[in-house]
């Protein structure tokens, strides 16, 4: 007898039999109770099994898949230990770029873990919330793989060894870290906009490229291969973000002014944030990869208005002073190196000033802003440190109450002047950078009044005491290791030794 | 003759992170698990309260009434971090698909009494819900929870639970014809039968829950607890009399995973027991009353299964995890 035969089922019924079909409409207990988040914000859904599977992986699958990237990027991890891959990177320098990632940036990987498994848990689609636990577990990945990728130099460097701590207190760490705090106390489609829309799919290429591309200008193996690793995970994150995004405009007219809203915010914030990554690009890396202003112009205004003209079909336009933001990118990375060079006594890397090379180079990238503005600067400080008189900043800086960077911004259209803004909320001033701020804050002020700003928490005590010895001691920053200028750090003065340890052997 | 190969002698200057030592008790070398979980999630200094709950912040201690001096004491035996987790299930379900592969070759499960295929469609396939609910609470206590240690080995659990669920679809479809249809069926059955009703609604209670280590309790020691041992146990070796031996290796999985799963489990809920007298108490408290919820609700099911044989079998899977939690420490 020949058994029956089987129906072969495709791949999106398949998908469709093992996933969707799971959850039921609860009776003992009400929906609502069961999902007591995602209606506060006013997004109506009325239909959830119009959500599109992006990628219809099983469970099985995708430890199939992971398992092998995972096997395959300790392989390389145990090979640069063993193999002192730390000495073949371009200059010790580089290292500095990685410290601002393992402090501001892996602990944000864990706070989206975190998020995510809200999202996995209580949004009542079944096929974003599939999607939301994936990317919980890849986000658990990206930080633990970071963290034991950057393991390595962890064990030959200053700076990195005590990144939970500084991230909960150093001052620009709060920068990153507010961000994220604000997206997880947000609700969450507005998460779901801030992080897998404006984050991964509108800004990632200006965080994730230039980091791991500058990994591989630096001959930083370990890192790079982690940036490859990571990449399909990211693809995964880009598609949610895209497809969040068009469900929740497709699913009703409403949801369009707040989606508006929440893109307006998150870009503004985005953009302010990676100010640091611009910085790190033009001043950071030995090996420079292209310009802050070129990253800018082909993944935000070529690439960002391609999309945002596929997206004006829903109603959803350009955010909101991005006009400007564009005009900043001309800006942004010298005035916050300036920022981090005058206040090196409590970063938690090495600073230094541009080289003649380098700021030739940065004259070439910023034919219309550095030479005008930013070379006298630096070479002023130059002229200073030959003198012996190097400049330190030892007023405690304004914080933007948005975005929480120094008010060091100047005014769009007028790089000669601080720009300032003020608002009046509940008796008390609270002061911004920009519009883009200033903006936020009045559309959310009981939000933004709660922030946690380190400057303000100084000059409360709040912060281990009232001088600059105490603060860095609560910092758990060796002050004279981890802080200060590259030159004369203990980092310059043993890479040096290996280096000329390395000419003795070549003979 | 030694071949001598010349390299750089690089001495570090640390082995590994400040918190990590402090945690070690000295600089001493870590391991991967250590890195990449302890300490990683933020403690202080929070920004703004959630606007979906301003009570408490994003990562709260608040979440659960259960209180720990130290939350990474909650250490994972297995001590999987993310790379470890992925290896190890990509391994065990190269196993589950071979098995897939071998019966469908075979058409094993042809020799399954059609009676009792029936019943495999009333009592297992329906479970892919149960593991739905499980999954959901390991994504609560994964987003509730406190400190990575936790945290991390629940987001694992909620990728085993959806893979349970889809092997148990799996097994539906391959026990129909195809196309789907006996999972309708058993849906049906976990909305509708009266078998299922009093299982159903204990899944649904505790999705509820506001407190992340009473589901953890009742999720994962007690309700796992009882229906594992039961359903791939006792219903199993009824199954072996009506030619469903093919069944049972389909589902090796989660008889592997259960074991596995099991010792995570006890290694927290002791820990947490052994923390205080207010925590043994207060978790004595829930695992009585998830305990008896449970077996109250689980009868219906093993009697259809089991008939004369249901009393003894669950009087059996309630003395086995009575004596594990007694072992943990918990007042049975």
């Amino acid at each position: 007898m020949t058994p029956p035969r089987k129906k072969k089922l495709n791949l999106k019924k398949r998908y469709e039999l093992m996933t969707r079909g799971l959850d039921w409409e609860t009776s003992y207990q009400k929906m609502d109770d069961v999902f007591p988040y995602d209606t506060f914000e006013g997004i109506k859904i009325t239909d959830w099994s119009k959500w599109e599977d992006p990628f219809r992986l099983t469970m099985d699958a995708y430890w199939k898949y992971q398992g092998e990237k995972e096997r395959k990027l300790y392989a390389v991890l145990d090979s640069f230990a063993q193999n002192n891959g730390q000495l073949g990177i371009s200059d010790a320098r580089y290292v500095n770029a990685i410290k601002l990632f393992l402090t501001g940036v892996t602990p944000l990987e864990y706070q989206a873990h975190r998020h995510f498994a809200h999202l996995g848990r209580h949004i009542r689609g079944v096929g974003p919330r599939v999607a939301a636990q994936m990317q919980s577990l890849d986000e658990l990945r990206h930080a633990q793989t970071q963290i034991h990728t950057i393991s390595h130099y962890n064990k030959y460097f200053d700076g990195f060894s005590e990144f939970p701590h500084m991230h909960d207190r150093v001052w620009y760490l709060s920068v990153p870290k507010s961000f994220f705090d604000d997206a997880c106390s947000a609700g969450p489609f507005e998460f779901f906009t801030a992080i897998s829309f404006a984050f991964e799919y509108v800004l990632t290429n200006l965080l994730f490229v230039p980091f791991m591309s500058g990994a591989a200008y630096n001959g930083d193996l370990a890192t790079v291969t982690f940036g490859f690793s990571a990449q399909s995970d990211e693809a995964r994150h880009m598609t949610l973000g895209i497809e969040v995004i068009k469900f929740m405009l497709e699913q009703h007219p409403d949801n369009l002014p707040i989606v508006q809203k929440w893109v307006d915010k998150w870009f503004w914030r985005g953009h302010k944030m990676l100010g640091l990554v611009a910085m790190m690009m033009d001043y950071m890396l030995p090996k420079r990869i292209m310009s802050w202003k070129e990253a800018w112009e082909i993944y935000f205004t070529e690439a960002g208005g391609a999309l945002f003209e596929d997206l004006s079909r829903y109603g959803l336009r350009v955010p909101k002073y991005a006009d400007i933001a564009t005009d900043e990118a001309e800006h942004i990375s010298h005035q916050n190196w300036a920022i981090f060079y005058q206040y090196t006594q409590a970063a938690g890397f090495h600073t230094w000033l541009p080289s003649d090379e380098e700021m030739a180079w940065l004259s070439e990238k910023y034919p219309n802003t550095f030479d005008k503005y930013y070379r006298p600067r630096f070479e002023m400080w130059r002229e200073m440190e030959a003198k012996g008189e190097r400049f330190y900043n030892n007023a405690l800086p304004q914080l933007c109450q948005t975005c929480q960077i120094p008010m060091g911004y100047t005014e769009p259209g007028d790089p000669t002047k601080i720009g300032f803004r003020s608002t009046e909320y509940a008796g008390e001033r609270y002061h911004f950078c920009s519009d883009g701020c200033k903006d936020i804050f009045e559309n959310e002020p009981e939000k933004f009044s709660q922030a946690w700003l380190p400057v303000h928490q100084i000059f409360q005590g709040n912060c281990g005491g009232a001088d600059l010895g105490d603060v860095l001691k609560w910092y758990h920053m060796d002050n004279g290791i981890d802080n200060m200028d590259y030159t004369g750090s203990p980092d310059q003065k043993q890479w040096d030794a290996w280096q000329s340890a390395r000419k003795r052997v070549a003979g | 003759m030694s071949i001598d190969i010349k390299t750089m002698n690089v001495e570090p200057k640390r082995h590994t992170f400040a918190h990590v030592a402090r945690r070690l008790g000295s600089d001493a070398p870590a391991s991967r698990y250590e890195e990449g979980v302890y300490d990683v999630q933020a403690t202080t200094h929070f920004h703004y309260r959630p606007l979906w709950g301003p009570e408490l912040w994003h990562f709260d201690e608040g979440r659960t009434a259960i209180k720990m001096e130290d939350w990474y004491l909650f250490k994972d035996p297995r001590q999987y971090y993310y790379g470890t987790y992925t290896i190890a299930r990509a391994n065990m379900h190269q196993t589950t698909e071979r098995n897939f592969a071998f019966e469908e070759k075979r058409d094993m499960l042809a020799n399954i009494d059609p009676a009792w295929r029936e019943m495999i469609v009333n009592y297992l396939i329906p479970l892919r819900h149960f593991e739905w609910g499980a999954n959901m609470n390991a994504c609560s206590i994964s987003d509730a929870g406190y400190g990575t240690a936790i945290t991390s080995a629940a987001i694992f659990t909620a990728g085993d639970r959806l893979g349970i669920a889809q092997i148990l679809s799996r097994i539906g479809i391959v026990l129909g014809s195809g196309d789907g249809e006996l999972l309708d069926e058993a849906k049906k059955q976990w909305m509708e039968a009266d078998t299922w009703q009093g299982i159903r609604k204990t899944v649904e209670d505790s999705l509820v829950l506001k407190d992340w280590f009473e589901a953890l309790l009742a999720q994962f020691l007690v309700m796992d607890g009882l229906v594992y041992p039961l359903v791939y146990n006792h219903f199993d070796t009824q199954g072996q009399k009506h030619g469903a031996a093919a069944l049972s290796m389909l589902c090796e999985f989660m008889v592997d995973w259960s074991t596995e799963h099991n010792r995570w489990v006890d290694a927290v809920v002791k820990v947490a027991v052994k923390e205080s007298d207010e925590n043994q108490a207060l978790l004595s408290q829930w695992y009585r009353d998830w305990r008896d919820t449970m077996v109250e609700a689980l009868s219906p099911l093993a009697s259809m299964v089991l008939t004369e044989g249901a009393e003894s079998a669950i009087a059996d899977v309630r003395e086995q995890l009575d004596v594990r939690a007694g072992k943990l420490g918990l007042t049975v």
